[in-house]
């Protein structure tokens, strides 16, 4: 099958769809790859690295788009590059279908397929396809770049010969792939970092980064995001209130913020209110990742670096992946690799759309003349919820009762067991005779000694400990020499094959266990 | 010769050593000196036992001691630390076999000793055990024969149950459960028969009743293990353990001999406990571990939904050569690949790049407990890196990287999450807790339990496929 890429035509876009690594890749599924002059060269590969992996280089984006069976590119395709479609063709890229329908006419009127990149579905199969994630996390860190960029101190808190620096303070809004990302990079830039999210169940996570997760006064449960395919629900007024009490109350201390809120199909949420700029320290950055969708903080403007009047810096970048556009193009490249092949999935090179599988479906806008979007909900959650067991935290005083409760079952066990003893060794006292008395005291001690040693052993020593006791239960040669002496024939014969054997386990027993504990060494 | 006396004095010498040897094991240093106690404690005891009264044969007694001693030495020195699961069966089946031996002689001695009495006969020729047997009055012997039926009785079970137990280790016998028709009815029949048999034989039958209680309870050993699958080899082969010691206990018994019964009731006793710490680490109670197979499926189990994300060995080595903490845990599979050589040769790399490394140690991995222990010594990995379930369990949250390597049923967090699993409440490792986790493993199927395993789809879970050795040393030059 041949794959086509496109030149990007929207304007400042530097990624491209393909990498000279991901050709290969392709290459090796079987697919012949074709890519416009010069596509790669915004994102650092020019078109000779291409052609050393074996793509073949096509002068305009047209001979692309009538060579390939499938076309790939990381912007929504323009009307042109759409018109250029054919019957059978499949193009692959952002499409965001629900804010271009009339594009996705067009295309059902071609007949061809669309596979949209941000519409696959969320689920646990499908992240090595998932797009959105990878260009999210790429804008979580290039976003903490960014801000350290205009943020005018260092991150971490330095103690120098010319005086102390304190660590600065990042408040990460959303804890989504973003948001972690930031976080990491954050934290390893050495800022005290903290984050929060209206899912608590991602609490673990964010500290698991090494940020503290803001917690807020607010007793009601908030739903999971498992039931809106891993995107955070909207909240409850109560509790948005609750949140920005919060924000308010440590908004003067924050020098960076970094908001990543996004609720699908709707306007970005506002989090951070314009008196909270207003109370914020001048050289402050705010970094607002929802510019595209309104921003969650309402002075943000798309694609614009603006001052305010007390001197704090907000920036509204949407093009954050583009600006990293080689590492962004290789991870999308990687994406659309990954959907290749599973749209191939007998590594023949054909092509085999299978609408019956979750995740091609779900990112299927139009296939065969139809329209194929918005498709039913997938058939798996995205995220097994979780609800977060109250027994996992106990107080010290359910521990404490535990222990108690415990030691008295502890207590009745042994109790118990003592008494039912006694109880059997009256039993066999009553009726056995002296002589098998004396032995069975003898025994019983022996057992009980036998209990107390053995609970010492290392678990480390147990296969030691098992051939040592083979070892010393070739005791019973023993009871073998006293026979041997016999005036009988058979029990000679009995005694001396008991002495034989008996001594190869007392040997042998004692050799291994030896040659094993020899073993055993410190570092 | 020695008197009686003296022989009683080094008797309670050497089971004060024996006592030790054991207790010497709480540590790896202090062990290496125990297992002299214990081979003094032996020598006395023999000694003793040869010089005392009523012995006779040396000429027998050295020649046997020889060729045995010789044998012993020979398996020792031969065997594969791979093998020690069979070497310790197979060991069992000797105790099991001489026990059954004793108890017979005992038998034909009590026979002897009594027709001299009918006879009227002078007993003062008798020496030892007979003059011993002669002193008995009616009760003590029916005691007697309780001990030589009991002692007969264990040790068929221990001989034969330990040889298929050898058979299942050494591979020589399908490790899948096989039961007769009938299963365990056809074993409590047995069981049953042979009390019968016991009953009529202290009430006074010959000695043929002795020799149907040693076939039947050869049987029910047999049938016995032969039900029960390889990952529960752990339990079978303690147990069996056990049955050694509670066999030389009840042959003291028969004897009178106090020092046969102290060391049968602390090999017996090791055995239990063994067992008792098998039976907890797989959350399953020793009854239904001996009756084979896993309790009734409870209901539908947890689906598992993902897939398995297979990895190369490059992948590995870079997320290893950036990782600052690393766990290994192995399992079988480890020994099956005789892979411990390469593991141990990683662990080396790695820890010379400062990284620390350390193995985590479920109680049931492999086929002997503390199986897995003793290849690591033997690949020279030190122990104190080598750490215990509870030890460890708390720190995967803080480890970047958990190797699984030939394990599955022990790292299965379906033990925990689902209550419908047949595994469910079984103590695991919680590798998936680690950011990465790579599980070298042959294929895709599931393990011995055909349990499916949740942690091989985890997002941070990757499959390293392959056997064991060979991937490891494929990952072993891209680690510097």
């Amino acid at each position: 099958m041949k794959i086509g890429t496109l030149k990007e035509t929207f304007e400042g876009e530097q990624r491209v769809a393909l990498t000279p690594e991901s050709a290969l890749q392709l290459k090796k599924l079987g697919h012949e790859c074709i890519i416009e002059k010069g596509a790669g060269l915004a994102s650092g590969f020019n078109d000779a690295e291409y052609k050393s992996a074996g793509v073949t280089i096509a002068p305009t984006a047209a001979a692309v788009a009538k060579a390939s069976d499938v076309i790939t590119k990381v912007r929504p395709p323009n009307t042109t590059e759409v018109k250029r479609l054919s019957t059978s063709q499949t193009l692959i890229s952002f499409f965001y279908p629900s804010s271009n329908g009339a594009l996705m006419e067009l295309a059902c009127a071609r007949s061809a397929s669309i596979i949209a990149m941000d519409m696959v579905p969320r689920i646990s199969r499908a992240q090595k396809m998932d797009a959105l994630s990878s260009m999210a996390n790429i804008a979580g860190y290039r976003a903490v770049i960014e801000a350290s960029n205009n943020f005018g101190r260092f991150f971490t808190g330095q103690v120098t010969a010319a005086g102390k620096v304190p660590p600065a303070k990042v408040l990460i809004v959303g804890a989504g792939v973003a948001g972690l990302a930031a976080i990491g990079t954050s934290t390893s830039l050495g800022a005290i970092t903290y984050a929060f999210d209206v899912r608590p169940e991602v609490a673990e996570q964010v500290e698991s980064m090494g940020a503290e997760f803001v917690f807020l006064d607010f007793a009601d449960e908030q739903a999971d995001g498992a039931a809106t395919g891993g995107y955070a629900p909207v909240s409850s007024p109560e509790f948005a209130a609750a949140q920005l009490k919060k924000f308010r109350e440590i908004a003067p201390e924050i020098d960076i913020v970094i908001t990543t809120a996004l609720i699908p199909n709707r306007e970005a949420p506002e989090l951070w209110t314009q008196d909270m700029v207003a109370s914020m320290k001048p050289g402050s950055v705010i970094i607002d990742l929802a510019a595209e969708k309104g921003g969650n903080c309402k002075l943000t403007i798309a694609d614009k670096r603006i001052v305010t009047d007390n001197g704090v810096i907000i920036i509204g970048y949407t093009d954050f992946p583009s600006r990293m556009a080689a590492q962004a193009s290789t991870l999308y490249a990687n994406n659309i690799r990954h959907m290749i092949s599973d749209l191939t999935p007998e590594k023949d090179g054909l092509v085999k759309h299978d609408m019956e599988d979750d995740v091609i479906r779900g990112a299927t806008v139009t296939h065969e003349g139809e329209i194929t979007f918005p498709p039913p909900p997938p058939k798996v959650q995205a995220i097994a919820a979780q609800p977060k067991e109250a027994s996992n935290v106990k107080t010290a005083e359910q521990i404490k009762a535990e222990e108690a409760a415990n030691f008295t079952k502890a207590t009745r066990q042994q109790y118990g067991l003592l008494a039912i003893g006694g109880a059997i060794m009256l039993l066999i006292g009553a009726y056995a005779p002296a002589s098998f008395m004396q032995h069975f005291i003898v025994f019983a001690l022996a057992c009980f000694v036998g209990f107390q040693v053995i609970w010492g052993v290392a678990h480390a020593l147990h296969t030691p400990l098992m051939a040592v006791t083979n070892a010393i239960s070739g005791i019973v040669v023993v009871g073998a020499l006293l026979q041997i002496g016999s005036g009988s024939f058979l029990v000679w014969l009995l005694a001396g094959i008991s002495v034989l054997i008996a001594t190869i386990n007392i040997v042998g027993g004692f050799m291994v266990t030896r040659r094993m504990l020899a073993m055993f060494q410190k570092s | 010769m020695l008197s009686i006396g003296i022989t009683s004095a080094a008797y309670i010498a050497s089971a004060v050593l024996f006592i030790l040897s054991l207790g010497g094991l709480s540590n790896q240093e202090s062990a290496k000196r125990a297992v002299w106690y214990g081979i003094a404690g032996m020598a006395l005891a023999m000694f003793a036992t040869v010089f005392g009264p009523g012995v006779g044969n040396y000429i027998l007694i050295a020649l046997m001691v020889a060729i045995g001693s010789f044998l012993g030495v020979a398996v020792a020195k031969r065997v594969e630390m791979t093998d020690m699961p069979q070497l310790v069966a197979a060991l069992h089946s000797f105790v099991g076999l001489a026990a059954v031996f004793i108890g017979l002689n005992a038998e034909f001695e009590l026979a002897t000793v009594r027709q001299l009495i009918q006879s009227d006969s002078d007993l003062t020729d008798l020496t030892g055990f007979g003059k011993k047997l002669a002193a008995k009055d009616a009760v003590e012997i029916a005691i007697l024969k309780v001990e030589v039926f009991l002692g007969v009785f264990i040790g068929a079970v221990t001989f034969t149950g330990s040889i298929v137990a050898f058979g299942k280790l050494a591979g020589k016998l399908d490790g899948k459960p096989f039961k007769l028709p009938g299963g365990h009815a056809l074993n409590a029949i047995a069981l049953l028969a042979c009390i019968l048999l016991g009953i009529w034989y202290t009430s006074g039958s010959g000695v043929w009743t002795m020799i149907a209680v040693l076939i039947i309870s050869g049987f029910i050993g047999w049938h016995l293990i032969m039900g029960i699958g390889g990952a529960d080899m752990p339990v079978v082969v303690s147990m069996l353990n056990s049955y050694s010691g509670w066999a030389a206990a009840a042959i003291g018994f028969t004897l009178g001999n106090d020092l046969l019964i102290v060391v049968g009731a602390l090999v017996g006793s090791s055995g239990a406990i063994l067992s008792y710490i098998m039976c907890k680490a797989m959350n399953r109670n020793f009854v239904s571990v001996i009756l084979g197979g896993f309790g009734g499926n409870k209901g539908p189990q947890m689906k598992v939904e993902g897939e398995q994300i297979a990895i190369e060995a490059d992948g590995v080595a870079t997320i290893l050569n950036e990782a600052d903490s690393v766990v290994i845990i192995p399992g079988y599979g480890m020994a099956v690949a005789q892979a411990q050589q390469s593991v141990s040769e990683l662990v080396r790399k790695l820890r010379a790049q400062g990284k620390n490394v350390r193995f985590a140690i479920h109680p049931v991995a492999g086929r002997l407990p503390g199986h897995m222990n003793v290849l690591l010594a033997e690949a020279r990995v030190p122990y104190d890196i080598v750490m215990e379930m509870d030890e460890i369990n708390d720190d995967f949250p803080e480890t970047d990287v958990a190797i699984v390597i030939g394990s599955n049923d022990i790292v299965n967090p379906a033990a925990q999450d689902d209550p419908n699993s047949p595994i469910a409440g079984m103590p695991v490792l919680e590798c998936w807790k680690a950011k990465h986790v790579f599980v070298s493993k042959r294929g895709q199927g599931t393990g011995y339990s055909g349990i499916e395993n949740p942690l091989f789809f985890k997002e941070n879970t990757r499959m390293f496929y392959g056997d064991a050795k060979a991937s490891l040393d494929k990952l072993l030059p891209m680690i510097d």
